[in-house]
């Protein structure tokens, strides 16, 4: 199996392949999913693999594709949603919030939600305010969904694996720049999991712990490249799943470096990486601090349409790169 | 550049009305296909999605409309936008994401509208639009104002729930509003027959107590008509009309569509549908214009399109530094 370089989205379709084939009871439903192959090509060939049935093109119903996924996935399915864009969560956010989230728990645990959400998000392509969001922090608000982000093919391949084994429902947010990338790690080609809930040390360094999700890693890892030559080494925590949120490698790693950044492409205001931030300093690991803790996020505007705005508007690898260089040089 | 004033009137009223249709159609159709070129050349990033084929629905309807007449409009929104009277080099400049581009380049294509020709704006969300005009018609009843809405969607829209909930209202608050279904047999790659049950979109209206009428969308006389006859009831307070107008798009969804779910036997069918040749053969035949006028309407809009374009380039590229004061019109004091 060697040099399986694959990109993001194929690293997704083999992943929905191996577990159509395991499980009777997954199938997959979407707008333009069949013929189209999916608006960014994930499911590609799966229609004619797997036939319509299975890969259910829908008409434009985002509350009652998702509503009816959760009806079939109370009832012995285990349903795969693909949402264009993100953004149309909007549309279906009642079935998502009030009840797939919620459902296990009010009737006292007698019923449970396997759905897995898989949806494009965030910025880069030109798409504007409604097609371009960073949304994952509104369900990681809402308790009783798991939210992951890979950051990767190899993540993201294991980790859709273990969502569609959830019993329970899990939004997983794909970075669209991320779909037509080859990863730089080999795919192995039969299944693997990766556990939800764990985070994964991506490198270590000494000077600067970074939590970033998403994009956001790839970003940093070029980031870090780039610091290395000037002797500035970052450790790298990708949470991969921000719901549930794994701390300890970050409280490890603050013990080593006691500098903390952290990097999302969402807006800041009331942005998942606060979290993160609450998390280091109302622990112990507040005691490893040697410098204020940095952020980077997007800013508090929509994702707009020009591509020098939008630039502007999430973080690149260049402001990942001047953070950085601040907090180590300021605080020693 | 000159914009033509407002015509409003049926499409073979005169010699005048007919020359305005026809103009009106060019000018979308060659706008488009500036669009096009603009796209492929990598000058204008983003998507874009091109309503060529389908120009007499907004061309017909906004000759129905007073300038004040407000609409919604979609994600294939540019027809409706230049239709209702927007400026072509503002639109074009947008679209290059320039400062004096509608949106300012903060919405691109999916986002522009004009407050001044009473678009309330394309929208990126399917069926976005649809409560907003009905809103909009809400704001004209209480306020006495006599306008009409007119929101205008595609035919996947109608199988959103906004499209539901936004029809109920209109229709038991008698709502000035028309709904107008450019249906163009396909929401992406699903087909009308895949996602309805249904042989005329506009039976619809039965369920909401509005009536709802079908006609041929690539004859902008009938969809003129259907206009007018709507926009009568809802002026007599009478309340919203459901128009289906049936069209074809040419083009791909957007530009990642490979086409793949339709054949090429039935674009080119539907090609020999061209509306614009369509009309231009009726006006030829009642005698309203001849070959040389006809010619001379494709001219000036060809003329338009690129004044358009030469002079968006040359505008000033938006600058990030005023992203932040954008988000909230300012509180006054
Ligand atoms: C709520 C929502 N769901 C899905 C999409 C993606 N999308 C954009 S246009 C489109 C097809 C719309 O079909 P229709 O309403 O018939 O309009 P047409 O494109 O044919 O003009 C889809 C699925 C969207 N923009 N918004
Ligand atoms: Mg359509």
């Amino acid at each position: 199996m060697s040099d399986r370089k694959l990109t993001m989205s194929e690293a997704l379709r083999e992943a929905m392949a191996i577990a159509l084939e395991e499980r009777p009871e997954v199938f997959i439903l979407g707008e333009d999913i069949g013929i189209y192959g999916g608006a960014f090509g994930v499911t590609g060939d799966l229609y004619h693999r797997f036939g319509k049935e299975r890969v259910r093109d829908t008409p434009i119903s985002e509350l009652g594709i998702v509503g009816t996924a959760v009806g079939a996935a109370l009832s012995g399915m285990r349903p795969i949603v693909e949402i264009q864009f993100s953004d149309f969560t909007a549309q279906a956010m009642d079935q998502i919030v009030n009840q797939a989230a919620k459902i296990h728990f009010m009737v006292g645990g007698g019923l449970h939600v396997p759905l897995v959400l898989r949806a494009a998000s965030g910025s880069g392509t030109g798409a504007a305010g409604q097609h371009s969001q960073s949304l994952e922090g509104w369900f990681a608000n809402v308790p009783g969904l798991k939210v992951v982000m890979p950051s990767s093919p190899y993540e993201a391949k294991g980790l859709l694996l273990a969502a569609i084994d959830d019993p329970n429902p899990v939004i997983f947010m794909e970075h669209k720049l991320l779909y037509k990338v080859a990863g730089t790690e080999d795919v192995p080609e039969g299944a693997y999991r990766i556990p939800l809930g764990v985070s994964r040390v991506v490198r270590e360094g000494k000077d600067l712990t970074v939590v970033a999700t998403g994009i956001m890693v790839s970003r940093v890892l070029a980031a870090a490249a780039e610091l290395d030559k000037e002797g500035i080494a970052l450790t790298l925590i990708d949470p991969r799943t921000i719901s549930p949120l794994d701390m300890d490698p970050v409280y490890e790693s603050l013990e080593k470096t006691g500098r903390l950044m952290v990097v999302q492409e969402a807006p800041e205001h009331g942005g998942f990486i606060n979290e993160v931030i609450a998390k280091v300093v109302t622990s112990q690991s507040m005691g490893h601090l040697i410098a204020p803790v940095a952020r980077l996020a997007g800013m508090n505007v929509p994702i707009p349409y020009a591509p020098q705005l939008e630039k502007a508007a999430v973080p690149q690898v260049d402001d990942i790169i001047k953070k950085a260089r601040e907090v180590v040089a300021n605080w020693r | 550049m000159t914009i033509p004033p407002l015509l409003m009137g049926h499409p073979l009223a005169s010699k005048e009305h007919a020359s305005y249709a026809l103009l009106t159609m060019s000018r979308i159709r060659k706008f488009e296909e500036a669009v096009e070129d603009l796209f492929g050349r990598g000058m204008m990033h983003g998507t874009m999605h091109l309503s060529i084929g389908q120009e007499a629905s907004p061309a017909g309807v906004c000759m129905a409309l007073n300038l004040n007449d407000q609409i919604t409009s979609t994600h294939r929104g540019h027809g409706h936008c230049i239709a209702k009277g927007a400026n072509l080099m503002r639109m074009v400049a947008e679209l290059l994401g320039k400062e004096n581009g509608y949106c300012g380049g903060r919405g691109g294509s999916m986002h522009i509208a004009d407050v001044e020709t009473g678009n309330l704006g394309a929208n990126g969300i399917v069926g976005g639009g649809i409560p907003i005009a009905v809103g909009a018609a809400l704001s004209s009843q209480l306020m006495n104002k006599g306008t009409v809405a007119v929101s205008f969607f595609g035919d996947g829209a109608m199988n959103e729930g906004a499209f539901h909930e936004a029809a109920n209202l209109a229709a038991v608050w008698k709502l000035p509003v028309i709904f107008i279904c450019e249906n163009n047999g396909y929401g992406m790659s699903s087909s009308t027959e895949l996602a309805f049950k249904l042989d005329k979109l506009s039976d619809r209206g039965l369920g909401y107590g509005i009536p709802g009428v079908t006609v041929d969308g690539n004859d902008v006389a009938a969809v003129y008509e259907a206009t007018e006859a709507a926009v009568a009831r809802a002026k007599a307070g009478e309340g919203p009309t459901l128009l289906e107008f049936v069209t074809y798009r040419w083009k791909g969804h957007s530009r990642s569509d490979k086409n793949l779910y339709r054949t090429k036997e039935e674009i080119d069918e539907w090609k020999t549908k061209d509306p614009i040749l369509h009309f231009e053969h009726v006006i030829k035949e009642r005698g309203l214009l001849n070959d040389e006028e006809i010619a001379e309407q494709h001219r000036l809009a060809q003329e338009q399109v690129i004044g358009a374009v030469n002079e968006a380039m040359k505008g000033k590229p938006a600058d990030p530094a005023g992203l932040l004061d954008s988000v909230f019109k300012k509180v006054s004091a």
